[in-house]
């Protein structure tokens, strides 16, 4: 069985982002980058699958500008067994992402594609379901645990009241939430072999979609500060202060 | 101009995050549907057709919708998409799971987590864990929309809209429900809730969550975590906090023994009040904290439980 994790670049969740003055957008020159978590935890899982003997082959896939190769190694690292780099310079929206990777879906026909739920930049949660939805595949998103049952994988989702387990037929798209697994950190020796690993570099222009943007970014601008707070000495003058200066409590 | 509102629901009540949605849609302006698709949902559909600025309510009574699967759910939103400038769905898990399989079915862009409307193609959303705020203009002709509740209010419920059943069945036949493992709980929901108390890994276990529960009862308050304590396996992740968990502003957030990760300030920054107890007083937490007390929480929370 086939596995695709399409992966994406994005600031490292340790930084903390700043807005540009002008206030077109975020500045991420000389900002540390990383594979977004959520991503990481697709091709934990799909390495995973590989040594249990599920899966067979592990191919991840970026969409960007050649900085996303550095990610693809990373994921080569991690033990996917070969990569697709999407050449663009656009920051594309996510439905022509979801359109560029069903064209990379038709292509490879892999049974299981398992993505990041969502990308702690633009924060959307939006990619697996798109890609469910122009593929015709169901979607397990949100997951916490992955399990194969005779011919259908059977996904437990994380959901506001609890888990919810939902059984999907093959081929279909998975999206990680944090519990699904902790990702290992890669070797040495496995970050030199993902040097030989094969990555191919397709030009987005070649797969023929019209990639016209759907949104416009019109501004961006920091979040309203919080004004300062105050310490309290005690309990006491915590709940005095609550009761007679906030009035939050009776 | 014409809005569908999906309706958040479990079949037997209409989720409270439901009315902030339709005060959203109001914002935008408009005529205002609401969609109930579930199995036996006739309480909902009561409670739906009392909400205030609605003219209607479809409902979709069948077994496909029992579970609100996405596979499902879409092709019937789809259906009736025609009729509609704007579709929005409350952005709690359900409407995050079905929404952009809906609007990459109508080959539309989605914008998600809405907390303000700026204008009728116009949106203010969160990006970056909340540390940047983007306004964004949608260039398709239909807007598929989920909405951020902490940014809008709830519209009131004393309103007597039409109901209108529709026997249309959207199976798409390649999922299935198979179980639900739901947290049983007496206390309100977080997202419903007007004071939380949530604690973070200077919790040390789950059972000192117990400390949180006897003031949680004395204030009526939902019982929250932070990633940090989720990831230690002290509580479940549905307790989760954050910007991956989920997004609160009550009237009263007390934050014990969290640090205030930029990934946790992102799920409760906008809380009206916010409290935090730590033993660090150069935990993060304080910069955001309208009232900080530096005390082992050990201490603090019995004394507090008592004091109240």
């Amino acid at each position: 069985m086939k596995v695709l994790v399409p992966i994406k670049r994005v600031i490292d969740y340790n930084v903390k982002v700043r807005v540009k003055p002008d206030h077109s957008n975020v500045d991420l020159a000389n900002t540390k980058m990383a594979i977004n978590p959520f991503c990481e935890i697709a091709i934990e899982e799909a390495v995973r699958l590989k040594e249990a003997g599920i899966a067979t082959e592990v191919i991840a896939i970026s969409i960007g500008d050649k900085s996303c190769q550095e990610q693809l190694r990373t994921a080569l690292a991690l033990g996917a067994d070969r990569a697709i780099q999407i050449e663009t310079n656009e920051n594309l929206d996510a439905l022509n992402i979801a359109k560029l990777l069903q064209k990379v879906v038709e292509e490879e026909q892999p049974q299981l594609v398992i993505l990041g739920k969502q990308s702690i930049d633009s924060d959307n949660n939006q990619t697996g379901q798109m890609l469910a939805a122009l593929t015709g595949m169901p979607q397990g998103t949100f997951a916490s645990e992955v399990k194969f049952i005779d011919d259908k994988v059977n996904v437990t989702r994380e959901v506001d009241g609890g888990l919810q387990t939902v059984a999907l037929n093959l081929p279909a798209i998975v999206t990680t939430d944090l519990r699904l697994n902790e990702p290992r950190y890669a070797s040495l020796p496995n970050i030199m072999k993902a040097k030989r690993k094969p990555l191919v570099v397709r030009p987005a222009a070649d797969f023929g979609i019209d990639l016209s943007p759907r949104t416009k970014l019109l501004k961006v601008t920091p979040p309203a500060e919080r004004k300062a707070g105050v310490m309290v000495k005690s309990i006491d003058e915590l709940i005095d202060k609550l009761r007679n200066e906030a009035k939050v409590i009776s | 101009m014409s809005i569908l509102v999906i309706v958040e629901h479990d079949n037997s009540s209409l989720k409270a995050e439901t009315l902030k949605t339709v005060g959203a849609a109001q914002k935008i302006g408009g005529d205002i549907t609401l969609l109930v698709a579930g199995l036996n949902c006739q309480d909902v559909v009561d409670a739906a057709a009392k909400v205030n600025g609605v003219n209607k309510v479809i409902v979709c009574d069948n077994v496909v919708y029992e579970h609100q699967l996405a596979e499902n759910l879409s092709l019937l939103v789809t259906e009736l998409a025609s009729d509609y400038e704007h579709i929005l769905a409350t952005a709690l898990t359900t409407g995050k799971n079905f929404m952009p399989r809906v609007a990459a079915l109508l080959d539309v862009a989605q914008i998600s987590d809405i907390i303000d409307v700026e204008s009728s193609d116009t949106f203010i959303r969160p990006i970056y864990a909340g540390n940047a705020i983007a306004t964004v203009q949608s260039l398709d002709n239909k807007k598929v929309i989920t909405v951020r509740t902490t940014g809008f209010d709830a519209v009131a419920t004393d309103g007597n809209a039409e109901v209108v059943k529709l026997d249309t069945v959207t199976d798409a036949g390649i999922s299935s429900h198979v179980s639900d493992e739901l947290t049983v709980s007496e206390r309100p929901d977080l997202g419903a809730a007007t004071v939380i108390i949530s604690g973070g890994r200077g919790m040390q276990n789950g059972d000192n969550f117990k400390l949180l529960e006897g003031i949680a009862d004395k204030l009526g308050a939902a019982i929250g975590a932070s990633r940090a304590a989720v990831d230690a396996g002290f509580v479940p992740n549905d307790m989760q906090v954050g910007q991956t968990g989920k997004i609160v502003a009550p009237d009263l957030y007390i934050a014990v023994g969290i640090s205030g990760a930029i990934q946790h300030l992102a799920g409760m920054k906008d809380s009206k009040v916010i409290v935090a107890i730590n033993k660090d007083p150069e935990a993060p937490i304080f910069q955001v904290a309208d009232y900080g007390i530096v005390a082992d929480l050990f201490d603090a929370l019995p004394e507090l439980e008592s004091k109240l």
